[in-house]
């Protein structure tokens, strides 16, 4: 007694599970996230400088930004003092959106292509882009 | 000893990638060619052991049986721990393979004054094992978020349902601890019992001090030190439509991770670990016990020298006469 | 022998293991701890090789030149045609799980007790023989080089392991070390290393049809003396009989049954039951043996000492074959008859003659198991019972191992037994059913001069045991299983002096009314019904 069939049909099985990451993908157009930072605001910095570092905010944007929330609505703290000592007002609509004012260009693309979900637009609006009438 | 011994390897693993990366700029070797390779030996691997298995018979059939049998129609059978037909057979497999049904039978013996033996159930292998077991699977499955584009809606109740805590910034997932938990007390078990201690081999602590670097290396980046996910997708993605590139400025500490991984897979195959294919194929649980129902079929059975009524008779026929004994030749 | 042993010393056992590697510690030979080699003419009688006179004391065990190559290409062979032995080589995690719950280990404390190291004996030299990384990481990967002491180490825990499946229901992945343990034996047998007490009853077997050599003449003087003793208990005298053809069914049960205590009154149970039924059935010279000690040797011997079964039931014609209360003779019916020497496409489908109950569980194999019978009478209320008779008795059950753990066989006998006796109490639960513990003789290690390790090996079963007499005065301890009723006894003797072993038909036999029978006054065993006192014991 061999069971030959149910060993092929588990093999296959097998088989077919550990190579979907090859075959799942085919035909589907792998785009790489390419976000613009092109915003009016933005365009009309003379230096274009976030309120740390460009790594810094890559790597610890989400740290950042659950901080000022936590500051803002348990510990009624609203000023943040960068690492150059300048001041910003904790607030992810008024500060950041301010110049990212492209939420489809600037946070969704890199969220979307690592299929990070935050729970930002739970409690927020979403930043409408109105670029187009070069006002805000 | 066999513990240094498989501390060193682990280590000496976790070494390799930091060194190539770091001072020699290998990122291809370690990003492109080991990756495509583990991953080569081990579906070649795996397939190769279980046909090998599958070429030996099952020449009877031997299932222990962990219940009533079915016999009288008024006697209540155990279709599960003692099945007669397929289903039975499905869902005892089923049982065992999701539910680990027969560790979590485990009991703990203890002779005790008198003497008197005692006999506890004891769970926490069990649970150190299925706590290990799934969530390995589910953080498996998490990764498929790096292995496709779009990601699929799965995925993300996946992730959310393993997330629900919602602790932290990114989101503290359980399964991770999880793992890690259970790999440390699978381990330390290891070490403090002195019974399990003289059993284990150096091939059995590697797998599991390997599989907590692998952890260990995905919560540090995950939670502590960031690498550069959007560079490791891009690096995935290259790597399954073989159109490889390794992006810069990934992080060295991926590189540890993908490494283990990648030794983990190709050692799979000529490891333990291939009691994932194995536990599909024991005879005493994937096999009904209808012995004296259906005829269990030996494709080697061959005949054999036996003793013959006839040469039974030839040598005693004389006694048996003596005592009224019915022969066949007078 | 079982004075030499002092129970106190005998519990003072040492859990911890030794902090030298297993690898690393050779075997010692101890008198009580190791069976006899077989004699140099059995293994002639069954054509095995190497017939030669040696013990297992001796530093040479004169192994014949090429023993390596044997044993490897044997191994190979095996490997080759059990994909059990191969996937048993391969997966185990040695995860521990079974390591308590081996008798031997228990009761002994021996590391290589338990069933995962009794499996790395031979494990560790198929890894350095057959795997890649066992050649290449050798030590690293637990793999070792075959030798001469590794021979002698199998051939000691290999015969410290009664094959009795204990281990194999908490395995995660259900390795059985029977399977092992089987496979250790059949190589050891390629070298001519066998132990007297399974090769002697083997070659019996062959010969005589049954275990003990009786040959024909002296089987009728038996059964007379058994007939007598029936006779003078009941006042019936039973006629029944021998090689008859064309009788319905063929009985074929163990022959310890016919002759020694307390098997015997077993098989009084059955000529009584079968004489009160008006059963048309025969018992067979030739085929006088229901056990089969080829199990404990090697897959071909269990086929040429089984094959008689088939044999004799075709020669006399009968329909169905009857199968008495037997342990390890279950396993080879259940599990192995049909496949080596079936189709048994000469008998017919079970159907008892008695009630019409078709045995549907048995329409392949065509046999039939005596309680399965016998429930099925009681069930249909077709033989007359006083339970009253048993009232003497404080009885348990002990589940033996193969009809537990290779057939499932738990609610027919209690199912008798409760309607047979009125004082019936179960021992604990992790030492019944699926979990019961050997009788610590199984397997072809109840010989005396193993007298050692069988009292530590039957020290759980014992234990259990002696709970329930302390607890609620069980005086019986009743069993299915010929070497039960053999071992159990030395056994109680041992660890539980009051309390005696009996088979389940011998109850039967006392409860069971007879058409004709003059009054009973004493039971099967000629013992008075009730004690002196009159009253029944408490």
């Amino acid at each position: 007694m061999y069971n030959s069939g149910k060993i092929i049909t588990g093999l296959v099985l097998f088989l077919g599970v550990v190579t979907m990451p090859f075959w799942f993908n085919i035909g589907k157009a792998d785009v790489k996230p390419d976000p613009s930072l092109d915003t009016p605001v933005i365009r009309q910095m003379k230096v274009k400088h976030c309120i740390e570092s460009k790594q810094f905010m890559i790597d610890n944007h989400m740290e950042l930004l659950n901080a000022w929330r936590n500051a803002v609505v348990r510990n009624n703290k609203t000023i943040y003092v960068s690492t150059a000592g300048q001041y910003f007002t904790m607030s992810l609509e008024d500060t950041c959106f301010h110049c990212h004012s492209n939420e489809k260009q600037f946070c969704d693309q890199c969220h979307t292509y690592a299929n990070i979900q935050p729970y930002c637009w739970e409690c927020h609006v979403k930043p409408v882009e109105e670029a187009a009438n070069g006002h805000r | 000893m066999k513990i240094v011994v498989a501390f060193i390897v682990v280590l000496v693993l976790a070494a390799l990638p930091y060194a190539g990366i770091q001072y020699a700029g290998m990122s291809t070797v370690f990003g492109i060619i080991i990756p495509y390779a583990a991953v080569a030996v081990f579906i070649l691997g795996v397939v190769y052991r279980i046909v090998k298995w599958a070429r030996s018979p099952v020449p009877f059939r031997i299932p222990t049986t962990c219940g009533q049998e079915k016999s009288l129609p008024w006697i209540k059978q155990n279709k599960l721990d003692n099945p007669s037909g397929t289903a039975g057979v499905l869902g005892r497999m089923a049982l065992e393979i999701l539910c680990f049904r027969s560790l979590f039978r485990n009991t703990r013996t203890e002779l005790r004054e008198g003497p008197r033996l005692s006999y506890a159930s004891s769970v926490w292998l069990w649970l150190a094992a299925i706590a290990f077991h799934w969530s390995f699977l589910i953080i498996l499955i998490r990764h498929f978020r790096l292995f496709s584009q779009p990601v699929p809606h799965f995925i993300n109740v996946v992730e959310n349902i393993d997330g629900f805590l919602q602790i932290g910034v990114p989101t503290l997932y359980i399964t991770d601890i999880l793992l890690l938990a259970a790999v440390l007390y699978l381990f330390i078990r290891r070490v403090v019992l002195p019974q399990v201690r003289y059993i284990s081999l150096v091939a059995d602590y590697v797998p599991l001090l390997l599989i907590f670097g692998i952890g260990l290396t995905g919560v540090l980046m995950r939670y502590f030190f960031r690498v550069n996910v959007i560079g490791v997708k891009e690096l995935v993605m290259g790597l399954i439509a073989f159109k490889p590139h390794v992006p810069a400025d990934i992080g060295t500490l991926f590189f540890i991770h993908l490494f283990l991984i990648a030794t983990l897979f190709a050692y799979f195959p000529f490891s333990k670990l291939m009691h994932l294919g194995g536990v599909f194929l024991s005879p005493t649980r994937n096999l009904a016990n209808n012995n004296r129902m259906v005829r269990h079929i030996n494709p080697w059975n061959y005949p054999v020298h036996v003793h013959t009524y006839a040469e039974y008779e030839d040598e005693f026929r004389d006694k048996m006469k003596a005592v009224g004994l019915p022969v066949e030749k007078e | 022998m079982a004075e030499e042993l002092k129970k106190e010393e005998l519990v003072k056992i040492q859990y911890k293991p030794p902090k030298k590697d297993w690898m690393d510690t050779p075997v010692k030979f101890r008198h009580g701890t190791y069976i006899y080699p077989a004699k140099a003419k059995n293994l002639q009688y069954l054509d095995l090789p190497n017939p030669r006179e040696w013990s297992p004391v001796d530093e040479d065990w004169k192994l014949p030149e090429n023993w390596k190559e044997i044993v490897l290409n044997g191994m190979k062979e095996r490997l080759d045609k059990y994909r059990s032995f191969k996937v048993f080589m391969d997966i185990c995690v040695r995860c521990g799980a079974c390591a308590d719950k081996c008798h031997f280990y228990i009761g002994g404390g021996d590391p290589k007790n338990m069933p995962v190291l009794r499996a790395e004996l031979i494990r560790s030299v198929y890894r350095g023989n057959f795997t890649a990384a066992g050649k290449i990481l050798g030590r690293i990967n637990g793999a070792r080089d075959l030798t001469k002491d590794v021979i002698k180490e199998w051939f000691s825990y290999f015969y410290q392991c009664t094959e009795c499946r204990r281990c194999s229901v908490f395995c995660p992945y259900g390795i059985d070390t029977a399977e092992i343990t089987m496979m250790g034996r059949e190589l050891l047998t390629l070298l001519g290393v066998n132990v007297n007490w399974i090769l002697e009853p083997a070659a019996n077997c062959y010969r005589t049809g049954n275990h003990l050599g009786i040959q024909p003449h002296a089987l009728m003087d038996m059964f007379e003396m058994m007939l007598d003793d029936i006779k003078d208990r009941t006042g019936i005298k039973i006629e029944p009989t021998f090689n008859r053809k064309g009788a319905e069914i063929l009985f074929i049960t163990p022959s310890a049954d016919f002759f020694a205590e307390p098997g015997m009154y077993t098989c009084m149970g059955y000529l009584m039951l079968f004489h009160e039924l008006g059963l048309d059935y025969t018992w067979s010279t030739y085929a006088s043996e229901g056990g089969n000690f080829g199990l404990f040797t090697s897959h071909e011997m269990i086929k040429r000492l089984n094959a008689k079964m088939y044999a004799e039931a075709k020669r006399l014609g009968v329909k169905w074959i009857l199968g008495g209360e037997c342990g390890h003779m279950w396993r080879v019916v259940h599990q192995y008859m049909d496949t080596l020497n079936g189709p048994a496409d000469f008998l017919q489908e079970p159907v008892s003659p008695v009630t019409g109950t078709k045995f549907e569980n048995a329409k392949s194999t065509k046999m039939v198991h005596i309680a399965e019978f016998t429930a099925d009478l009681i069930k249909n209320k077709k033989i007359k019972l006083d339970p009253g008779r048993n009232d003497k008795l404080r009885i348990t059950f002990h589940d033996s191992c193969n009809p537990a753990r290779a057939m499932g066989i738990f609610e027919e006998p209690r199912y008798i037994i409760k309607n047979v006796c009125n004082n019936f109490f179960e021992m604990p639960e992790n030492t019944t059913r699926e979990q019961t513990f050997c009788c610590g003789g199984g397997a072809g290690l109840g010989t005396d001069e193993m007298m050692e390790t069988r009292m530590r090996g039957g020290m759980p079963r014992a234990n259990a045991v002696q709970y329930v007499h302390e607890k609620y005065g069980v005086n019986r301890l009743s069993c299915m299983c010929a070497i039960d009723r053999a071992t159990l006894t030395t056994l109680m003797e041992y660890w539980v002096p009051d309390v005696k072993v009996t088979g389940i038909h011998e109850l039967v036999a006392n409860a069971l009314v007879m058409n004709g029978e003059k009054e009973r006054i004493v039971d099967i065993r000629g013992e008075p019904l009730k004690d002196e006192k009159g009253e029944n014991h408490v």
